[in-house]
């Protein structure tokens, strides 16, 4: 009975935390967003602006949450939910620390890249059911663009599989005892690191949304509490795509005694949480036909050829 | 496991009926991939993985988003739909459904003559997959491989239109 109560303990610790840090990373944007860019971002409500979340929140939940009468009512409702339910099943498969993971499943990693594919139906059905052609425009955008970086986000991962062997997570974890993968497979990490900005739609690939060509893209229809999912949605997933680094490449869990497990996931993880948002601090918007170019002309040959050399190098040493 | 896999099975007839009956395209679609995300299912209570992992990645991610790309592009309006009503007359359904119906006999006798439902017999991991697809099958992998590659260069072919002009603005008169 004790160890059913500790996996309900796991499964909504882990929820409560994912959702606490996606809200919280809004404020911590918007304040790193503003320390780059030499401002002080928000700083009013409570210490530091700290409750500016909950001041968010609060309007948010209150907005009108108006569906417009030219819009596909069920999908329109149904779009929002999508993106919540794909990145949240995909954080089952994070091995946090040793004994802290929702499954141990044996193809964690092709279940993650499932709902990494099904995760694109939120944006190209909100975007249809919307009936707007700034909407669809985005949908449209958001469809080729999550198609084509998939592509090569799963073949970019595929190194990593081969010198682990297994398509467990925890398995690959425990692979990197003696040297992160981030050594051998450089590549793929840079590789991984693109494609999973263009899953999360951030800038610079934000393409599906760029709000200077296409008001909001495909969700200019949307307010209140579903424009909330979305928006929080996102954040989500940053940091599932941030939390897939760290294990992937940059040894899960592992790391010195001195600190638990669990603080070591965590700080790797915010490192790279971090990192995205200084991409968006830095970095301009690509075009929508230089964005497909470079996808398919340089990232998915350099991730055939990284899928070959390691093959190849497997091979002769195992 | 069984009582998992009988609602499983009802959600994919469901969803599969929905598929056909519905109208309006996209609903079609959607229907169609909660069809898919239920054999995914089914696969996976029967102990391949493998496969229902690949069935969500490549179906009910990849190729449908296409197809419901497709039809967002095709912009289909509600005559449209009213065409499509007119298509479900009897006239035209009653031959296939006859054939089925012979089909659903045929698996109704193989499943009663059975004595004993193999459910979840054993795992099939990703390696055996592997392992299988590139000895025992290794024919109808290059098949494939030399079918899709056919269809890389004619998707190239077609898509290669010479550019009269460089930019709508920049028209030569």
């Amino acid at each position: 009975m004790s160890e059913t109560w500790q996996i309900i303990l796991i499964i909504y610790g882990i929820l409560f935390g994912i959702l606490t840090i996606a809200a919280a990373l809004i404020y911590v944007e918007r304040r790193l967003l503003a320390l780059w860019q030499d401002r002080l971002g928000p700083n009013r409500v409570g210490p530091f602006g700290l409750l500016q979340v909950v001041a968010d929140v609060i309007k948010i939940f209150f907005k009108e949450d108006w569906i417009p009468k030219f819009a596909d009512k069920k999908i329109f409702i149904l779009a929002p939910g999508i993106i919540m339910v794909t990145i949240l099943l995909s954080f089952a498969i994070i091995p946090f620390a040793p004994g802290i993971f929702i499954s141990e499943l044996n193809i964690g990693l092709l279940f993650f890249l499932g709902m990494s594919s099904l995760g694109a139906y939120s944006i190209v059905l909100g975007g249809w059911a919307s009936n707007n052609k700034y909407a669809l425009l985005g949908a449209i955008r958001g469809a080729a663009q999550m198609v084509s970086y998939e592509v090569f986000m799963g073949l970019s991962l595929m190194g990593v599989v081969m010198m682990t062997g297994s398509l467990n997570m925890v398995d690959i974890v425990e692979a990197q005892q003696h040297v992160w993968f981030v050594i051998p497979q450089f590549i793929g990490f840079v590789i991984f690191m693109i494609a999973g900005l263009a899953e999360s739609h951030r800038i610079p690939f934000d393409i599906p949304e760029s709000e200077s060509e296409l008001v909001a893209g495909f969700h200019s229809e949307y307010s209140g509490m579903k424009f909330g999912m979305f928006f929080v949605g996102e954040y989500m997933g940053i940091t599932l795509i941030s939390a897939m680094i760290t294990t992937l490449f940059f040894g899960g869990w592992l790391g010195p005694d001195f600190l638990p497990p669990f603080m070591w996931f965590i700080i790797k993880t915010f490192a790279f949480i971090a990192f995205i948002i200084l991409l968006r601090a830095s970095l301009p918007r690509p075009r929508y036909d230089q964005l497909m170019g470079y996808g398919w002309k340089i990232l998915l040959p350099l991730a055939l050829l990284n899928l070959i050399i390691t093959g190849a190098i497997v091979l002769a040493i195992g | 496991m069984m009582i998992l896999f009988l609602i499983t099975a009802f959600v994919a007839i469901a969803a599969s009926i929905l598929a056909i009956t519905r109208t309006n395209a996209v609903h079609a679609l959607l229907n169609l991939i909660v069809s898919f995300i239920a054999i995914a299912i089914i696969l996976f209570l029967l102990g391949a993985p493998f496969i229902a992992a690949l069935e969500v990645v490549v179906y009910a991610g990849a190729i449908m988003v296409l197809f419901i790309f497709v039809i967002m592009m095709l912009n289909v309006g509600a005559e449209t739909e009213e065409k499509k009503s007119k298509w479900l007359s009897p006239k035209i359904w009653i031959g296939p459904a006859i054939l089925s119906l012979v089909l659903f006999l045929e698996l109704t006798y193989v499943v009663l003559s059975e004595s004993e439902i193999l459910l979840q017999s054993s795992q099939i991991t990703p390696k055996e997959v592997g392992i299988s697809l590139f000895t025992q099958y290794i024919l109808g992998i290059e098949l494939v491989a030399i079918m899709l590659m056919a269809g890389i260069i004619g998707a190239y072919h077609i898509s290669r239109v010479k550019r009269k002009v460089k930019h709508r603005f920049l028209k030569e008169e």
